[in-house]
């Protein structure tokens, strides 16, 4: 075994190195203050464009659809060298990673020329409107509706947490086109203008106080046939494409939240209860080790895929694991890091210590990583059914018409 | 990158696999608690002898066949999955420490039997009184040991025992010739392996490499078993699973309740954690590299926290009949005390693992 890249690998990496060491320059260092909405846009198109123009956009999309044709490795090894520098980054992830191949799949072929060249050089931005106040982990119960109109449908109805709706341009919206039917079966996926008359877009406070997400109103908005993705009643097929990329994208440990080394530090400084550093209490000294065990034990698992894709193998279903432990795992360590600093880890705001606001910020958006992108529960689902072949959860809605189903 | 095992040591455990897939298992782990624990499966250690399984590790120039950690590894994953009753992983970790720390004349004295089968190895740090690998009391002075092992896997049908005890720097390995030691068998929570005490007054020993290469092997030894641990939970869960899709409640496989499925889908999480960490020991023996020490003891503690887990929910995800003499749940729930046994417990091993850390921070530092 070994950790070295192929040569070939070696030779991308290099080349992706200097391209990088030459462009990204100014990003070397992290931002002094967090960028502004408008800056943060204004940096995501420019450095977009740049990357586009240097061949590293769309790396492992099809050559027809703008991209470079190249394997996962290559993409991978992109981001991991990308990750050295403080880009911006988070714009296009959605879009990119999961909206436009859900267009180039399922799309027709003027649409697909009409909106995949424009994301992929970042000029138009795009989010996935999905979940609903009554559709969550349900996805199948939406509700908002698409009715036909000679060549266009009239959508109405509610979706919510939609990241970047505020600076998107576009998104693919999943509607109920026919409520006969059981709730799979009734779905259409369709591309929306997000400044067409009609959609509203409104910022949700979360309980951390910052606002990512966003809910968004369509209210009698217009969408030409044309931009329908598959037939009509396959948008659970088609949202299953979209989600496939989702899973894959929503992954390891964020970049910014504390792992065992900062507990390490931590319990250096403070007190056990007998008065010694708490460094030396076997019950702190179990829960770095446990820390290491989940943090590191995610990292190695995606290095078992990534050994896999380098061979031109596909990885095994382990991947699976990994948004489950490392969400846990952040909020049991900011927990228990906090707990050992007592007031301290308590007190917020301009009068705390930075490396405790850090915990703090940790345990606050661990609540909400535990549910963004599959809840706990759902992805435990996941790795029961799919990977272990276990029965599905009864769904006593399943075959009944949607218009029919008697909510418990 | 190449962070997997190669074809030949998965060949080596798919074939190992089949083989302890008809000739091993819970079939024949109850024939042998019936029968008291006899010592092994005599016939099934002849033929893997013949295979060249305990051959694996050993040097050609000592009739072995040289192979890497690799293959011990998969040998250990299968003789665990079918809890094979046979001393094959004692001999493994035995060697190991023959491998890494024995003299030529040490290597050429032992481990030529090893590789036919002939001989029987086994480990003994476990001692009364001793909580982990590093608290051993048995004493060396003059080429002899004077103190009291057990339990002791396979004990009572091995040849030689590679011995923990404490020499004038510390705890080391000793080699005992069994023709020169009074072993007994000694009854433990595990009713398949044979475990055994061994009397040791004055007994004639010889050093095996230094309290340096006792380290090491803990290392080396804390992977294997970590290997073994992973067959045996891996069976554990593929037997709750089994259950899951069978068994019917309130009308209904039981499989579809969540809180049958999710104490499933935590094994399988604890078990790949266990893995990914299992790999990362076995890549850091297999390149010489740095962080072997903190990968092995994350390997151990994954490990076992995965068999501890299995084990126990397989037990009660069957619910009563799991608790009758007649399940076979009560194979992995009794192995999971004699994996810890085998080689310390979860929190020692827990702090070796951050004390890897501090040195690593240090060393950065």
């Amino acid at each position: 075994m070994d950790f070295n890249d192929t040569p070939q690998e070696a030779e991308y990496r290099a080349k992706v190195r200097a391209w990088l060491e030459e462009n990204a320059a100014e990003y070397r260092q992290p931002a002094a203050e967090s960028w502004k909405l408008p800056e943060f846009i204004a940096r995501s198109k420019a450095w977009q464009a740049k990357k586009h123009a240097a061949g590293y956009t769309g790396i492992t999309w099809p050559r027809q659809f703008g991209g470079q044709g190249l394997s996962p490795m290559h993409s991978i090894i992109y981001g991991q060298e990308e990750s050295r520098f403080h880009v911006p980054q988070g714009l296009y992830s959605i879009g990119l990673g999961m909206c436009i191949p859900t267009v180039f799949t399922h799309g027709q072929p003027e649409v697909i020329q009409r909106y995949v060249p424009k994301a992929l050089l970042g000029e138009e931005v795009w989010c996935q409107l999905f979940s609903e106040p009554a559709a969550g982990s349900d996805l199948a119960g939406i509700r908002t509706k698409a009715v036909k109109d000679g060549d266009e449908w009239v959508i109405d109805g509610q979706k919510v947490w939609t990241s970047f709706a505020h600076a998107s341009d576009y998104g693919i919206v999943v509607t109920r086109t026919d409520p006969s039917k059981p709730k799979h079966k009734g779905l259409t996926m369709f591309i929306v203008n997000m400044k067409a008359p009609g959609v509203t877009v409104k910022g949700i406070k979360q309980m951390s106080g910052g606002s990512d997400f966003n809910e968004v109103f369509f209210d009698g908005v217009r969408v030409h046939d044309s931009h329908r993705l598959g037939e009509v009643g396959d948008g659970w097929k088609v949202a299953l494409t979209t989600l496939m990329h989702e899973r894959l994208a929503v992954g390891g440990k964020p970049r910014y939240a504390p792992g065992y080394e900062t507990l390490m530090k931590l319990a250096k400084g403070v007190e056990a209860p007998d008065g010694t550093p708490a460094i030396g209490a076997s019950d702190v000294r179990q829960k770095i080790a446990q820390t290491y065990i989940n943090d590191q034990g995610i990292k190695l698992t995606q290095m078992r895929a990534l050994s896999a894709l380098s061979k031109g193998q596909v990885p095994g279903p382990e991947q699976s694991i990994s948004k489950v432990v490392v969400a846990k795992t952040m909020q049991d360590l900011a927990s228990f890091a906090l707990d050992l600093s007592g007031g301290d880890g308590f007190v917020a705001g301009a009068d705390a210590d930075p490396e405790l606001a850090k915990l703090q910020g940790s345990y606050i958006g661990a609540a909400g990583l535990r549910i963004a992108g599959g809840t706990d529960e759902i992805l435990r689902n996941i790795i029961a059914e799919r990977v272990l072949g276990l029965p599905g959860d009864m769904r006593p809605d399943k075959d009944t018409p949607f218009n029919q189903s008697v909510p418990a | 990158m190449n962070f997997d095992f190669s074809d030949e040591a998965k060949e080596l455990g798919e074939q190992a696999r089949r083989l302890l897939a008809e000739k091993a298992g819970t079939g024949p782990a109850r024939k042998a608690m019936d029968a008291g624990a006899p010592a092994m499966d005599a016939a099934l250690w002849k033929e893997i002898g013949e295979l060249g399984w305990t051959a694996a590790r050993v040097p050609e120039e000592y009739g072995g066949l040289g192979l890497s950690v690799e293959e011990v590894a998969q040998l250990a994953d299968a003789a665990g999955g079918t809890l094979a009753h046979i001393p094959l992983v004692s001999t493994l970790l035995a060697t190991e420490a023959l491998v890494l720390a024995g003299t030529a004349e040490q290597k050429a004295k032992w481990l030529p039997g090893i590789a036919s089968g002939e001989t029987i190895a086994c480990v003994a740090w476990n001692e009364p009184g001793a909580v982990n690998p590093a608290t051993v009391k048995t004493v060396a002075k003059g080429g002899a040991l004077t103190g009291v092992k057990q339990p002791v896997a396979d004990l009572t049908q091995a040849h030689v025992a590679i011995v923990a005890a404490a020499g004038g720097d510390g705890p080391q390995l000793y080699i005992v010739d069994l023709k020169d030691a009074e072993t007994a068998a000694v009854e433990t929570l595990d009713l398949v392996r044979r475990h055994g005490k061994m009397v040791l007054n004055n007994t004639p020993a010889e050093a095996l490499g230094g309290p340096g290469d006792y380290q090491d092997w803990l290392d080396r030894a804390a992977v294997i078993l970590a290997y073994e641990a992973i067959g045996t939970a891996a069976a554990a869960m593929a037997m709750t699973v089994d259950y899951a899709k069978t068994r019917a409640a309130f009308g209904q496989k039981i499989g579809r309740y969540q809180g049958v499925k999710h104490k499933c889908a935590d094994m399988y999480i604890k078990l790949e954690l266990a893995r990914a960490h299992a790999l990362h020991g076995l890549a850091m023996i297999g390149m010489n590299g740095p962080e072997l020490r903190q990968a092995a003891a994350a390997a151990r503690v994954a490990s076992l926290d995965a068999l501890a887990y299995c084990a126990e929910e397989n037990v009660q995800l069957h619910g009563g009949i799991g608790f009758t003499w007649e399940s076979d749940c009560q194979f992995y729930y009794r192995r999971n005390r004699t994996l810890v046994a085998a080689l310390g417990p979860r929190g020692w091993w827990a702090d070796r693992l951050v004390r890897a850390l501090e040195l690593r921070n240090r060393a950065a530092a």
